[in-house]
């Protein structure tokens, strides 16, 4: 469902104003060759220090950024060429910021979603009822979606990312900054979803709990290359000596870098 | 294209019905959007107390200047005017939010916040039209150049404001540059031309063709000859520059948006 | 009990860094600043052509010539920036919407004086980078004229910044507004209109006709284009303008005093 052949993404970071750069500028290596499927089903922990490639992968999967090398396909499609129909088949959340209308109430929000993606009228609204109900969202549907609490915004963009039943979902630290009951509902909603629709889920999180009680697999990005691929367990056995999973990561993490 | 007008005109009218539900702030909006531009025309009823002539142009001429130009310029503002806000939305992360929906980023960039208040803007362009038109006696054969030359300026304004979002992907520090061009245009054909250097003329002329706006089919429409002694034939060349320069601008807009794809900032 | 030596100079220290603080703060937009002085210089050419063909078709009209009408053309151009002509906010007016505003009268020192000596680092740092440039490309292209006196130049520059504080006064009540207002676009469309049109940006006032330039010339937004450019150009009373503009200056900051005070007592003591 997603691919990845020896992906590269590098940036050409200019330093200073004009007349004050020494030298040339610098290019930096955001991702280099990295290389990782996903199978149809499959709910993956995308793992990184801040800075590790983490976004950058994520914009690449939804065709926002296109790769300097490689080759990625999501869905049968190659994103950064056909971004407008990709985004029919993917579903994708930022934690940190809305994709909904800032200051539209939510259900216009859903409305024009229906209709962007061209969702028949009909299975839009069995839909968006059953995403209500599971997400909780009757409460709020009629506020703008500004004055709506990180959670209630939250659970709403999932519910817009999701109102066209995408094959892949993306998310970007879904979780961060919620409390801990908005957590748990948002984590029963996607084992729920993975687990009853099939729909592969792909989720980056500095959240150890997301990982621990939702992924199967776990991926770990550093220095944008793949650092580590394989099942919680194998992830803890990396580092028999650790008790918890936050010291085997932190391990990880602290590695010195492959250069 | 019918789905881009179908876009739209979904995403427009959301915004006004949003927008309605706080009815009085749309009057006031509305009201001030029609009396911020007025001052424009103050300005001209100002300069005529004291002259009977600007630049050999009478009031009725200026005002039928200002009254097409303003109403290009108010309907291009509304219908396109927010691409001016590109920067803000590269800054904040909800460009990227248009790019992961299946629809064009233009559009939706066109019709974010659809400001319905500037239809004040248009009325009071269309307003002094009016006053202006019946006292020029413009005969029926040469009239017919007036719906064309305000479609063709809402063209050339709307290319120039993409222009100005296309050049927000190069300076997204400083989006203000955009507003020499688009409301530094608006400013240019409210008045006629003659006003100006014949350098800036010839450069509105030519290089930034808003002299196409208003200048030279007002030209024709008041049977009046070039001041500057351009050629006749330019007067009927506004739906030509109005597409050229729709042309350079998709190009960059395209462009822009390559770049922001491959550059990601 | 005795008295620090110098019992004032905390306050007036604090107000200093205040004053330093708002300059760097707007220093951090330098880009921005500068695109605003390229439009300022663009709308300054075309708005002084214009002035040009009705100083051409009536020589001499209201006491200024062709140059006079050029300088003030780029002037006003010049005093957009400090002066915020286009009817810019105060950050206050958010801090009042989002009710932050609260902590700001909890604060110690004046909140008027407090956004007062923000106010002035910012008008000082876009002084330097907005009115500067347009002024010396209006002198390189149509030419102006410079007053020749260093008393005109001293004077100008207290005219300045008596605009400033006029301006100030007039957005810090618009600010407050939103206080009692439940919508402040109202106040703002209108502000812009005032400002716009009766400080002189658009067309000179001199050259208003009748009783509409006599009240024009007499309201507080005069003391914000017409006045310092007039003092530039030599064609005024010196102590008389600079009185005008003090006399201004002082009436909006004591209505500003007053509504800080109404608005602290709805705001703090009935809570919002």
């Amino acid at each position: 469902m997603i691919e990845l052949d020896g992906v590269g993404r590098s940036f050409t970071v200019r330093q200073g104003p004009r007349w004050r750069r020494r030298g040339g500028p610098r290019v930096v290596h955001a991702v280099r060759d990295l290389s990782f499927h996903v199978a149809a089903g499959e709910f993956v922990g995308y793992l990184g220090p801040n800075g590790a490639g983490k976004s950058t992968t994520i914009k690449m999967l939804t065709g926002i950024l296109a790769p300097t090398s490689g080759r990625i396909q999501v869905a049968g499609l190659d994103p950064s060429r056909r971004r407008a129909v990709l985004a029919r088949r993917i579903g994708v959340v930022f934690g940190q910021r809305t994709t909904l209308w800032w200051d539209l109430p939510l259900r216009d929000s859903f409305h024009l979603v229906r209709h962007l993606y061209k969702v028949d009228r009909t299975v839009h609204a069995a839909r968006l009822a059953e995403l209500c109900e599971v997400l909780e969202l009757g409460g709020f549907l009629d506020t703008p979606v500004r004055q709506l609490s990180l959670g209630q915004r939250v659970r709403g963009d999932i519910a817009a990312a999701l109102l066209h039943d995408p094959a892949v979902l993306v998310l970007d630290e879904p979780t961060i900054g919620l409390d801990v009951v908005s957590k748990a509902a948002v984590r029963e909603f996607l084992r729920t979803l993975n687990a009853e629709r099939g729909t592969t889920v792909l989720l980056t999180t500095h959240d150890l709990g997301d990982i621990e009680r939702l992924c199967r697999r776990v991926m770990l990005i550093d220095h944008g290359r793949l650092a580590f691929d394989g099942t919680v367990d194998e992830l803890r056995a990396t580092a028999p000596g650790e008790t918890s999973i936050e010291d085997v990561v932190t391990r990880l993490y602290t590695r010195p870098s492959p250069s | 294209m019918t789905d881009l007008v179908r876009t739209y005109v979904l995403l427009a009218y959301t915004w006004v019905r949003a927008a309605a539900q706080y009815p009085v702030s749309l009057a006031i909006t509305t009201v001030a959007a029609f009396l911020v531009t007025a001052l424009d025309v103050a300005a001209i009823a100002v300069i005529f107390t004291h002259t009977r002539s600007l630049a050999g142009f009478t009031l009725l001429e200026v005002m039928f200047l200002y009254g097409t130009a303003g109403l290009s310029f108010a309907i291009a503002d509304l219908l396109f005017g927010n691409v001016d806000r590109l920067s803000q939305h590269v800054r904040a992360g909800t460009f990227d939010a248009m790019l992961i929906r299946p629809a064009s980023p233009f559009v939706q960039m066109a019709v974010e916040r659809f400001a319905f208040h500037r239809v004040g803007r248009i009325a009071q362009a269309g307003v002094v039209l009016a006053i202006a038109l019946p006292g020029l006696e413009v005969p029926w054969r040469r009239a017919w150049m007036i719906p064309v030359m305000v479609v063709c300026g809402i063209v050339i304004f709307t290319a120039l404001w993409t222009l100005g979002g296309a050049l927000q992907f190069l300076l997204t520090d400083a989006p203000e540059v955009a507003n020499a061009f688009t409301y530094g245009g608006g400013q240019l054909t409210q008045y006629p031309l003659s006003v100006y250097g014949d350098d800036l003329v010839r450069g509105v002329t030519f290089i930034v063709p808003l002299a196409f706006v208003n200048w030279q089919p007002a030209l024709y429409v008041l049977g009046r000859p070039d001041p500057l002694g351009l050629p006749h034939l330019l007067r009927f060349l506004s739906p030509a520059a109005a597409l050229a320069l729709a042309c350079v601008a998709a190009l960059a807009w395209r462009a822009g948006l390559r770049r922001y794809r491959s550059t990601g900032s | 009990m005795r008295t620090p030596p110098s019992w004032r100079c905390p306050t007036f220290s604090l107000y200093l860094t205040i004053f330093r603080y708002g300059f760097r703060r707007h220093a951090a937009y330098r880009a921005a600043a500068v695109a605003g002085a390229f439009t300022n210089t663009v709308f300054g050419i075309l708005r002084a052509y214009v002035l040009i063909a009705l100083w051409q078709a009536r020589p001499g009209l209201a006491g200024y010539d062709v140059a006079d009408a050029v300088t003030f053309c780029f002037l006003t151009q010049a005093f957009i920036g400090p002066m915020q002509v286009f009817g810019g906010t105060l950050d206050l007016a958010q801090r009042v919407r989002s009710g932050d505003i609260a902590l700001d009268l909890v604060r110690p020192g004046s909140l008027l004086l407090w956004s007062l000596a923000d106010d002035l680092g910012r008008a000082a740092y876009l002084f330097l980078l907005r009115s500067i440039p347009p002024t010396l490309v209006g002198a390189v292209l149509f030419g102006i004229r410079f007053p020749a006196e260093a008393l005109t130049w001293a004077a100008f520059a207290l005219s300045v910044v008596i605009g400033v504080v006029v301006s100030f006064g007039l957005r810090y009540l618009v600010a407050l507004s939103s206080c009692w207002l439940f919508d402040d676009l109202g106040v703002q469309s209108l502000s812009l209109v005032m400002t716009t049109f009766f400080s002189g940006m658009i067309l000179p006032l001199v050259i208003f006709p009748g009783w509409l330039g006599t009240l024009a010339r007499a309201l507080p937004w005069a003391a914000m284009v017409q006045v310092p450019a007039d003092v530039f150009l030599g064609k005024a009373d010196l102590a008389g303008a600079l009185a005008f503009q003090a006399l201004w200056a002082a009436a909006l900051l004591a209505a500003g005093a007053l509504a800080t005070r109404a608005a602290r007592r709805k705001v703090v003591i009935q809570g919002g």
